[in-house]
């Protein structure tokens, strides 16, 4: 159906770079094959990804690939900016933690919408996510 | 306008009409003009040709001008149709002087090249202006129309007003939303106001942050909100992201929140007859 390396970004500068980006988020999970609750599951977490590069690193990207391994498809979404970074990472992955008067909810919260969550971030440099969610 | 330029362009007006024809015809394939028919397109190039040779011999007024591009603007032709058209004036006029450089010195050339200059300049100028105006109002007016759109408020009956959000929800809209929601809470004297989100696609945490403090909001000046048509996977996506909404009133449907704004006003739904079958009414409201 998709061949391995199959990979597409969606850059994030305005307000509605977000709409683009879940949107092919959305499209690319229902290829897959993931259902209405999976689907909505992983555009939020799109949604989150590129509101806090907007807001917190003004610019940068989602990019969406598709993973296979023995057993299972899945997709694999990577957000990245060269922002201000994140100096406490253990920090932002608390419940309520929020610099900008948000809910704080946006990173915990893709992590337990996810399978996989991976932050990597080094300041003054950017940061990068790394979400996956398999098709079961 | 140049005295002699415009005793050239008049005298041989037959030539360079004739030639104008020629050279937008040409541009015809370039498809700005692929919805109009050919007759149409023929009538208005007579039209065009007509008005820049009233506006060569009133000597650059721009009145007919004014009247033929605001025509044009109504019947949404190109901007591009226009200018191409005044620059296919300027080369035709200019060729044809070429073409006669015997009758005209160096000193008459660079005279014409420059009144065709100062004639053309101002009024692909004015109609670049008439055009931008006139699409600035429409983008102005279609604004509004969205921003209406974008936080109705129905006020059911008394004391009950619904606010059916349909489409993403971005930060403009977010505080549309509130406004709308304070200003119609007052408005209409409502005690409860539904908010029902069956049509918004995505609820993420700000989504549901500007929902929180609206309800808040509405609380504050002494009415209830209650959130209505969540739907599943919009459920689970809330429970998963660790939302707290237990402390707000929700409800599944727009019907069940109808029933609970009735309770809450005081009022109850009674089956008169076999006719006024009130819960089919009630029914049908809580259908998408
Ligand atoms: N891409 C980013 N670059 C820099 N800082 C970030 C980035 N993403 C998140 N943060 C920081 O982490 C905090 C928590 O983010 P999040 O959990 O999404 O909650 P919220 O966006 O509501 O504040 C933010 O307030 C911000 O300080
Ligand atoms: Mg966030």
């Amino acid at each position: 159906m998709m061949d391995n390396h199959f990979q597409s970004c969606i850059p994030i500068q305005k307000e509605w770079d977000i709409v683009a980006a879940r949107q092919q988020g959305r499209d690319f999970s229902k290829q897959i094959g993931f259902g209405a609750v999976d689907q909505a599951r992983i555009a939020t977490a799109i949604s989150e990804l590129a509101r806090n590069i907007y807001l917190y690193a003004q610019k940068g990207a989602i990019c969406f690939e598709y993973i296979e391994d023995m057993e299972h498809k899945g997709i694999k979404i990577i957000a990245s900016d060269e922002g201000p970074g994140i100096s406490d990472i253990s920090r932002v992955m608390e419940d309520g933690y929020t610099t900008s008067g948000g809910l704080g909810a946006g990173l915990p919260g893709i992590k337990r919408l996810m399978d996989h969550f991976d932050i990597y971030s080094e300041e003054g440099k950017g940061t990068e996510v790394t979400i996956q969610k398999w098709l079961r | 306008m140049d005295k002699l330029l415009r005793e050239i362009v008049l005298e041989n007006s037959d030539h360079i009409v004739k030639k104008w024809l020629t050279e937008i015809d040409r541009k015809k394939a370039d498809n700005y003009t692929v919805s109009i028919s050919e007759e149409l397109f023929e009538s208005t190039n007579r039209e065009f040709v007509n008005v820049i040779f009233s506006s060569v011999e009133k000597e650059g007024m721009l009145e007919d001008l004014h009247k033929f591009s605001e025509r044009l603007i109504h019947l949404g032709w190109p901007l591009s149709y226009l200018t191409e058209g005044m620059q296919a004036f300027r080369r035709v006029t200019m060729n044809f002087i070429l073409e006669r450089s015997e009758e005209v010195d160096s000193q008459q050339f660079t005279e014409i090249l420059e009144g065709v200059d100062q004639w053309i300049d101002p009024i692909v100028n004015f109609l670049v202006n008439e055009y931008s105006g006139n699409w600035e109002n429409t983008v102005s007016i279609q604004r509004m129309a969205l921003q209406e759109l974008s936080a109705p408020l129905i006020p059911v009956m008394e004391g009950i007003t619904i606010m059916p959000l349909v489409g993403t929800i971005d930060t403009e809209r977010a505080k549309l939303i509130m406004e709308n929601l304070l200003d119609g809470v007052i408005k209409h004297n409502a005690e409860v106001v539904l908010m029902d989100i069956t049509g918004v696609p995505v609820v993420d945490t700000m989504v549901a942050h500007h929902i929180i403090q609206a309800a808040e909001a509405v609380r504050l000046i002494g009415a209830s909100c209650i959130l209505v048509g969540i739907r599943p996977e919009i459920a689970q996506t809330i429970v998963n992201l660790g939302i707290d909404l237990s402390n707000f009133p929700t409800k599944s449907s727009l019907q069940k929140g109808f029933r609970s704004a009735l309770e809450i006003t005081g009022r109850r739904v009674v089956n008169v007859g076999e006719e006024d079958d009130v819960e089919n009414i009630l029914d049908s409201l809580g259908k998408e």
